[in-house]
């Protein structure tokens, strides 16, 4: 953390000369690679979870994945706080952008399972245990 | 060295960036921002059509070849190698970006063509990938591969496919082009007369950020 610069107009950072972290970094983001096309291949073998907890496995590591790059090679973790809401602040629209959008779709497929006739999976018997929609 | 800065600097309080980096880099940052609203949308709408399907086909049935290894079944492996070049080149990127802190002009030139070449290996693995898969007859509107419960799919899977892998490997071909201009900078000397190698920085941040959409991609289309 820089609070104690001289005011000059960039180039404050005391830059550190050892590449360290950046090759640290990469061996995090080569890690969660491999152990995510590992589950995948042993999901494949052996089926031994459920699909949804393997999907959610798979979206938490790619965001910790693309945590480490903005905040490491993209440096952002090291910039003033400023930046760092006026960056970040904007993207918290896509909570809800996903919530509403995935909803929506999981909606219609209920629709469709439901109420088209056509359907071609649709059994040729009709409508015994719900309630009539026409 | 005028102000004893302790504790609070009035970052507001005019004279210098509020955000304290220059004007270039924090509009690199917020159109970095908004291309994240435009992968955003595109994969949120291929979430959203997913979603509404009651049916999708296998990524592993589709993403299966590797090249030269005719029809052996290898899902995953060849997409895993695409993602490792391109992680490769993300750190190459940092590197220069590293030497360019440290003035060291030589290491930027290193690392500049490094990541150039892997940008560059990275867009010939998506285009054998493409080609691949247009001669098993999949294309915008086409698609050949059956659902994963074995009805036949539309071709949804298929143009969203194209469409945002096509999307990100055009941000890959404009990141080349862009790290090809500012290395012939760097060769012409340009940034060592002005001072400084902030423009490496820029390009890097660009560049960055398509390896951060691959890593979405990757997720959404080969793993999910």
């Amino acid at each position: 953390m820089e609070h104690t610069h001289t005011g000059a107009a960039h180039e404050e950072h005391a830059h550190d000369s050892s590449t360290k972290s950046i090759w640290k970094t990469f061996w995090i983001l080569l890690a969660i690679t491999v152990f995510e096309v590992g589950l995948a291949f042993l999901y494949l073998e052996y089926d031994f979870m459920a699909r949804w907890a393997l999907n959610g496995i798979f979206v938490t590591l790619t965001l910790v994945k693309a945590f480490f790059i903005v905040a490491e090679f993209m440096h952002l973790r090291h910039e003033i706080r400023n930046l760092i809401m006026t960056v970040l602040m904007p993207l918290l629209l896509f909570v809800w952008f996903i919530i509403a959008f995935l909803a929506d779709g999981d909606s219609w497929k209920n629709m469709r399972k439901n109420l088209s006739p056509g359907t071609a999976v649709a059994p040729p018997t009709h409508v015994t245990n719900e309630p009539a929609h026409h | 060295m005028d102000t004893a800065v302790t504790a609070k600097k009035k970052w507001w309080s005019g004279g210098h960036s509020p955000f304290n980096i220059s004007y270039g880099k924090l509009m690199m940052w917020y159109f970095l921002m908004s291309d994240a609203f435009t992968f955003g949308a595109l994969l949120i709408s291929y979430g959203t059509i997913r979603f509404m399907s009651t049916s999708w086909p296998d990524p592993n049935e589709v993403f299966h070849a590797f090249p030269g290894m005719g029809h052996t079944n290898l899902p995953l492996v060849f997409v895993s190698l695409m993602t490792f070049i391109l992680i490769m080149s993300s750190v190459t990127m940092v590197l220069a970006v590293h030497a360019g802190h440290m003035r060291d002009r030589k290491a930027v030139i290193k690392w500049m063509a490094w990541t150039i070449l892997g940008g560059i290996a990275f867009l010939s693995c998506q285009a054998w990938e493409w080609t691949h898969l247009y001669h098993s007859g999949a294309w915008w509107g086409r698609n050949p591969f059956l659902n994963a419960d074995g009805t036949v799919a539309s071709t949804n899977f298929t143009n969203f496919f194209f469409t945002i892998t096509g999307f990100h490997g055009l941000h890959v071909t404009s990141g080349v082009v862009l790290n090809i201009i500012i290395l012939a900078n760097v060769l012409k000397g340009t940034y060592e007369e002005r001072g400084h190698y902030e423009m490496v920085e820029k390009v890097g941040l660009y560049w960055h950020f398509v390896d951060l959409v691959w890593v979405f991609v990757f997720t959404c289309f080969y793993l999910l």
